[in-house]
């Protein structure tokens, strides 16, 4: 235990900016929620409950976009499926919130969901039973994407497959369970996905109290998520990703089985993109398969791409900023969004390679060396 | 015999009591050097499309010592090393390093672990993580995930690495990323890279390519000392280098072993000879030319 605990704050003196980074998000976060709860609906500082939900997505987007990251920036794995980890967690969630509407449904059903009622099934299939209980719900939400990505990673990188056909791979596996999850067969409400939802743990979605707890949680998971990959990559294992990342072959010469290193941070990344996942549903208050469509996971990689690969913070940044200037981009051009955000990773490919962490750091270091000859001369 | 008292045979066979299955026995994680031999290579056959890359081959190393493999491009060297280390599968034949461990099973990772390093031919580091880093990675360690993920350096390896930043003259690098590095620096990290980890065979593929000439002489003088207590194995062209550090040295020629003896008897070989200069011309000045 005190080894477990000595090794988490052995972590803080790494990633000077992590803490610093961790405090404003976290105080944003109070803030935002105190100005919502507290303030009168007419004062100027009032944030209205759709801004705050609004928000707790950008931060599901933003740990999602933290897994990519991990993954791709670190270790050098281009996935183009992590959508799919993301909306395994969000089904388990969502099959969750559907159970607890209970008989309040259209057709008043207490066991069945409506879209199985109308599909005149008799009785629940057996994935979904169990999802009625929080904690099953929660343990599946991490546990499918995990072993999800356990089992591919394990075939993959056994067989070393590498590069850009991994990334084509990610992308077939996100594109199946599209077509998958469409079907109604499959028992997950096929097309229109798992929608309606009343309450969680017996608090009302709607109320403004849920919304921002929830808001609060994503906010602190964010954190805390932030916290232990910034100190599993400093770690020893940290610098034996970066070597796999830079030369595989050379890693494996001098003993370690990179296919092992590799596997596990898949699944480490997997189960993020579930947990976002899970996070997620609650607050947009539905889940269909939409979330599967491969073009999702390619605006993941842009988002990191744009905040810098192999920071963790910039995949933060970079998925929040992407995601707000989507939301205002499609309000006021619908169909430009698309071109806009091409033209941002083909800028970015060419002129940030490092992304907005890397301007960042370019800008401070000339700073740093403009000094200096002033001071010396 | 009837084929049931064959077959009955053959049970009392699988359970005879002085012996142990071999699934069940203990693998021998010391290398057993007891013939003074510690690599033994046999009947090495290898072809790519129809091109035989390994031809019958066939080599003993001795524990300790010194050996410089020379031949022509294509020969099969840099194959040979290869099928050493696990990276490339061989159509047919043995490896065995020391009596016990077969090479041939093993996967690059377990052949690292048993001790036995290799330098590429280019030098690979880890250009964006430090000297000490790239050091820090190479030490004789338990290398699976976990005890990666908690390990802590303890005061006795960070001595260990402070020794070879010694050896390898990249003390005042320490800090520096590898990629920031010169050519001859790197080709001495890589070897600091392997020192580190303490290995029984060292497989070197060209050290001192792209050196000067002073760093040449104090790669040959490394290697050197590092025989003896480490069997090494040296593939290099420049002959003037091979001449300087060889008590052994092993032609290869189309995937096999051309001659084997020391400098002066291989340029005094008339195998060696006809390969490399045609029959007209013996001239041992001229061959080390050639060689070259």
């Amino acid at each position: 235990m005190i080894k477990l605990l000595n090794w988490f704050s052995a972590g803080r003196t790494s990633g000077k900016y992590t803490l610093p980074f961790v405090v404003i998000l976290l105080s944003i976060t109070v803030l935002a929620s105190a100005a919502n709860l507290l303030l009168p609906q007419d004062s100027a500082l009032y944030v209205s409950t759709y801004s705050i939900t609004l928000l707790g997505k950008y931060l599901c987007y933003a740990m999602l976009a933290l897994a990519v990251d991990i993954i791709w920036g670190y270790c050098g794995i281009l996935s183009l499926g992590h959508g799919a980890f993301f909306a395994l967690g969000g089904y388990a969630m969502g099959m969750y919130l559907m159970r607890q509407i209970g008989d309040r449904g259209v057709y008043g059903n207490p066991l069945l969901p409506d879209f199985m009622v109308f599909l005149d099934w008799k009785e629940l299939p057996w994935f979904w039973l169990g999802m009625d209980q929080f904690w099953f719900a929660m343990v599946m939400a991490v546990l499918v994407p995990g072993l999800l990505a356990f089992v591919f990673g394990w075939l993959a990188f056994r067989s070393r497959v590498t590069g850009v056909y991994l990334s084509i791979m990610t992308q077939a596996l996100t594109y199946a369970l599209l077509l998958a999850f469409f079907r109604n067969e499959m028992g997950f409400g096929g097309n229109n996905g798992l929608t309606d939802f009343k309450e969680i743990l017996g608090f009302d979605l709607q109320a403004d109290t849920t919304r921002v707890s929830l808001f609060l949680i994503t906010a602190i998971l964010l954190a805390v998520i932030l916290m232990l990959s910034q100190r599993i990559l400093s770690s020893r294992l940290g610098k034996v990703t970066l070597a796999v990342r830079d030369s595989e072959a050379r890693t494996r010469f001098i003993g370690y089985r990179t296919e092992c290193y590799k596997v596990w941070l898949f699944v480490y990344s997997a189960v993020i993109a579930g947990v976002a996942g899970a996070l997620y549903v609650p607050q947009v208050g539905i889940i269909n398969p939409g979330e599967f469509s491969p073009i999702n996971s390619i605006e993941i990689v842009i988002w990191v791409a744009v905040g810098g690969r192999g920071t963790l913070i910039g995949a933060i940044i970079g998925a929040l900023l992407v995601n707000y200037a989507k939301t205002r981009f499609t309000a006021i051009m619908p169909d430009g969004w698309l071109f806009a955000l091409g033209a941002l990773f083909v800028l970015v490919t060419l002129y940030l390679p490092k992304g907005l962490m890397g301007l960042y750091g370019q800008l401070t270091s000339k700073r740093l060396t403009k000094g200096e000859q002033e001071a010396a001369s | 015999m009837s084929t049931l008292d064959q077959s009955l045979q053959g049970l009392r066979d699988t359970f005879r009591r002085d012996q142990v299955w071999p699934f069940l026995a203990p693998e021998q994680a010391q290398v057993d050097v007891g013939n003074q031999m510690i690599l033994y290579v046999e009947g090495l056959n290898l072809s790519f499309d129809g091109f035989k890359a390994l031809n019958n081959l066939n080599l003993y190393v001795g524990d300790g010592e010194l050996r410089c493999l020379i031949g022509a491009n294509g020969a099969g060297k840099t194959t040979l090393m290869d099928v050493i280390t696990g990276k490339t599968q061989c159509d047919s034949g043995t490896v065995y390093f020391g009596q016990n461990h077969n090479l041939l099973t093993k996967d690059e990772a377990d052949i690292a672990q048993l001790g036995i390093g290799r330098k590429f031919q280019k030098p690979t580091v880890f250009e964006e993580q430090t000297v000490f880093d790239n050091l820090e990675l190479s030490l004789k360690t338990d290398k699976r995930v976990l005890p990666t993920l908690f390990s802590r350096l303890s005061p006795s390896e960070i001595d260990r690495i402070d020794e070879v930043l010694a050896i390898i003259g990249l003390r005042k690098q320490r800090f520096m990323k590898a990629g920031a590095l010169s050519h001859g620096q790197k080709q001495w990290l890589e070897i600091g890279m392997l020192l580190v980890s303490d290995p029984r065979l060292l497989l070197i593929d060209e050290p001192v390519a792209g050196m000067t000439a002073q760093e040449t002489e104090r790669t040959a003088e490394l290697l050197t000392s590092l025989a003896g207590e480490r069997t090494v194995i040296v593939v290099e062209h420049d002959m003037e280098f091979v001449r300087s550090i060889a008590r052994t040295v092993t032609v290869l020629h189309q995937g096999s072993v051309l001659a084997e003896g020391t400098m002066d008897q291989i340029q005094n070989n008339k195998d060696v000879i006809e390969v490399y200069l045609g029959e007209e011309q013996d001239d041992e000045g001229n061959l080390a030319g050639v060689m070259a």
